[in-house]
């Protein structure tokens, strides 16, 4: 009686209590509730500027009134891989070479760094090389730029984006147990053997991790160049951003957007091949 | 059948004297920092053995299996495997392996890659490689299982993993450390006659065991000899039987058993358990046997036999059991507090060193 009292009192309650029995019985409805906003959101956001991009890609700014002509043609495509004119391969080759080469850089700088943090340093030595590696992070993008005006964009890119390097290999090194080197050890291999063997097979994912990073953000961007490299350096972002404000060919711009996407996918697709994601 | 199943690849021509034992430890020492993990260790396990480290954790049982390893360094002493000094050489180049206590299986790999590791390191061909894989697997009586990965194994098989992973290299020394700590009481048995089967099977190629372990009963029953160790040192060396039956020092006699250790006439001895008998209230004792009066304090019924603590008149506790032949539950429960007659013979006594070093 008292509880029937009690129930009738509060329908708020009964009714989430309802509600949560359902979610118990279902649970698919609990999965569907908790992903749908964020998918929602992702198909719109995301999946829409996209969609909307590749289309773009396809039609063609007026010359004279320099409004969106809504007609399909590949012109966009043939200019950017036009070879009688490659100033686009030649900007898409140098920002793509450009991406390779800080990547390669990161991994070979961070490796030891990370391993030397993960296994080797002591808690305090640990922290202050955190903090070390961390500084290009906490200082302004500008200030950094300028400090490194002179040199090379290589050089500023492998630095500016080693912390995303070094993060996800020092957490895929910390994660390998010490009995792993040992068993190596006690089985008969050497040094470089249990390193070849062991340490960086386990230590690929992290190492994809962070070459996605590192790829992906120097493939991107279109500051740097143009504080660092000065003419003759634009980057594949560079013209991207001429095409939408200066020139206003969006069409254009969609079309050489797309190289980065494709790279990226390609990329991504040759990590899987070489079972990066399979230890996740 | 046993002899038979090893391929002629695993038998190693034995070198050198019979009497040179295949682990020598002089005097090692090994701190961390301030604690001392090991306080001068010395040791000789005789080819072929299956000699157990027994002790409590800490006591640097574990120190000293990763010390013959080469995994540590230790910070004086001497580690000589089959006569020659390796104290300074790396792990890599030792002839023994081990058994880790949570397997270290290398999960990218698997079971046939993980067994096979130490063959490939060597550059044997992987022909031969498959064959000695698939031979070893079978010894430990997982044949099949060579394209599995470890996750995919229950415990048990991921330990059969471990030591095939060791005995594939066919090393003068296997070094088990702890290595059915991890599983269940069942299993753990199981595994223990399984192991002692797998050293017979290779005792014709002459592997030395070297088993690490905390369990007083593992120890009993595995093996030939065995050294107990507290607080980085060895206090007694010996039979399984020798050690159990004449513990040298009090330690020794409260570790593997009861302690039971009691002082008479400044002597300090004890009595093991089994062998004291209680004496019921009209009974004579035999002659020459030694009795002594007191009051039961505590009794614990354990199915099999029950435990009596009984407190003597003339100072001291003796633990005593007894096997339940016809007493009933009830009965055995209801002699709390009773004045009993203990009698044992003066040859079961052993007398200890109160100083608790061997």
């Amino acid at each position: 009686m008292a509880v029937e009292v009690a129930r009738a009192g509060r329908p708020g309650r009964r009714a989430r209590l309802r509600l949560s029995a359902a979610f118990w019985r279902h649970p698919w409805v609990k999965g569907s509730a908790l992903l749908s906003p964020p998918v929602l959101a992702y198909l719109l956001f995301y999946i829409g500027a996209l969609a909307v991009l590749f289309i773009s890609a396809f039609w063609t700014v007026d010359s004279f009134t320099g409004k969106l002509v809504h007609q399909w043609t590949l012109a966009n495509f043939k200019t950017v891989f036009s070879t009688s004119d490659p100033t686009y391969l030649r900007i898409a080759a140098r920002t793509i070479g450009i991406a390779a080469a800080v990547t390669v850089t990161d991994a070979v700088l961070a490796f030891p760094l990370a391993y030397y943090m993960a296994r080797l340093a002591t808690p305090r030595r640990r922290a202050l090389l955190f903090v070390l590696v961390l500084l290009p992070l906490w200082s302004s993008y500008l200030v950094r730029i300028y400090a490194w005006r002179l040199i090379l964009l290589w050089i500023v890119f492998s630095y500016v984006w080693l912390p995303f390097m070094v993060l996800p290999v020092y957490a895929a090194l910390e994660r390998i147990p010490d009995n792993f080197l040992e068993a190596s050890a006690d089985l008969g291999g050497s040094a470089w053997r249990t390193f070849r063997s062991v340490v960086l097979p386990l230590a690929l994912p992290g190492v994809i991790a962070g070459s996605i990073f590192t790829f992906s953000l120097t493939l991107g961007d279109y500051v740097t160049p143009l504080l660092v490299g000065g003419a003759g350096s634009s980057f594949i972002g560079n013209v991207v951003y001429e095409n939408i404000g200066i020139n206003a060919n969006i069409p254009f711009a969609a079309a050489f957007a797309t190289v980065p996407l494709i790279v990226m996918g390609i990329y991504l697709l040759i990590a899987r091949r070489l079972g990066a994601f399979e230890a996740l | 059948m046993a002899t038979q199943a090893l391929p002629e690849t695993l038998a190693h021509v034995p070198e050198g004297a019979a009497d040179t034992p295949d682990i020598r430890l002089v005097e090692l020492r090994k701190s961390y920092g301030d604690v001392v993990a090991v306080d001068g260790v010395d040791l000789e396990i005789a080819p072929g053995e299956f000699f157990t480290l027994l002790g409590p954790s800490g006591s640097g049982k574990t120190t000293t299996l990763r010390l013959i390893a080469g995994f540590e360094r230790p910070d004086s002493g001497r580690v000589e495997l089959h006569g020659r000094d390796v104290t300074r050489v790396a792990p890599y180049e030792r002839d023994v392996n081990t058994v880790f206590q949570d397997y270290a299986l290398f999960p990218h790999m698997t079971v046939g890659e993980n067994v096979g590791y130490g063959l490939r390191v060597k550059g044997v061909p992987r022909r031969e490689r498959r064959g000695r894989v698939d031979e070893v697997l079978r010894i430990v009586r997982l044949p099949g299982y060579a394209d599995r990965k470890p996750v995919q194994l229950s415990g048990g098989q991921r330990q059969r993993v471990a030591l095939a992973r060791a005995l594939v290299n066919s090393p003068r020394v296997l070094l088990l450390d702890e290595p059915l700590g991890a599983l269940d009481l069942k299993l753990r048995q199981e595994m223990q006659v399984e192991l002692k089967r797998i050293q017979r099977e290779v005792s014709d190629i002459g592997i030395t065991f070297v088993y690490v372990t905390h369990d007083q009963e593992e120890a009993l029953t595995m093996s030939d000899r065995l050294a107990v160790f507290n607080a980085g040192r060895i206090e007694q060396i010996g039979a399984p039987e020798e050690v159990y039956e004449r513990p040298a020092t009090e330690f020794v006699a409260g570790f593997i058993g009861v302690s039971n250790v009691i002082e008479r006439d400044g002597r300090r001895f004890t009595v093991r358990p089994e062998k004291i008998n209680i004496l019921d209230a009209g009974d004579d004792a035999t002659t020459g046997d030694t009795v002594e009066t007191g009051r039961v304090r505590n009794v614990v019924y354990v199915g099999m036999f029950t435990r009596y603590t009984v407190e003597l008149d003339t100072g001291g506790e003796l633990t005593v059991v007894k096997q339940n032949l016809e007493s009933s539950p009830r009965d055995t429960l209801e002699a709390t507090g009773k004045r009993v007659r203990l009698e044992w013979r003066p040859e079961h006594t052993y007398a200890i060193d109160p100083g608790g070093r061997a």
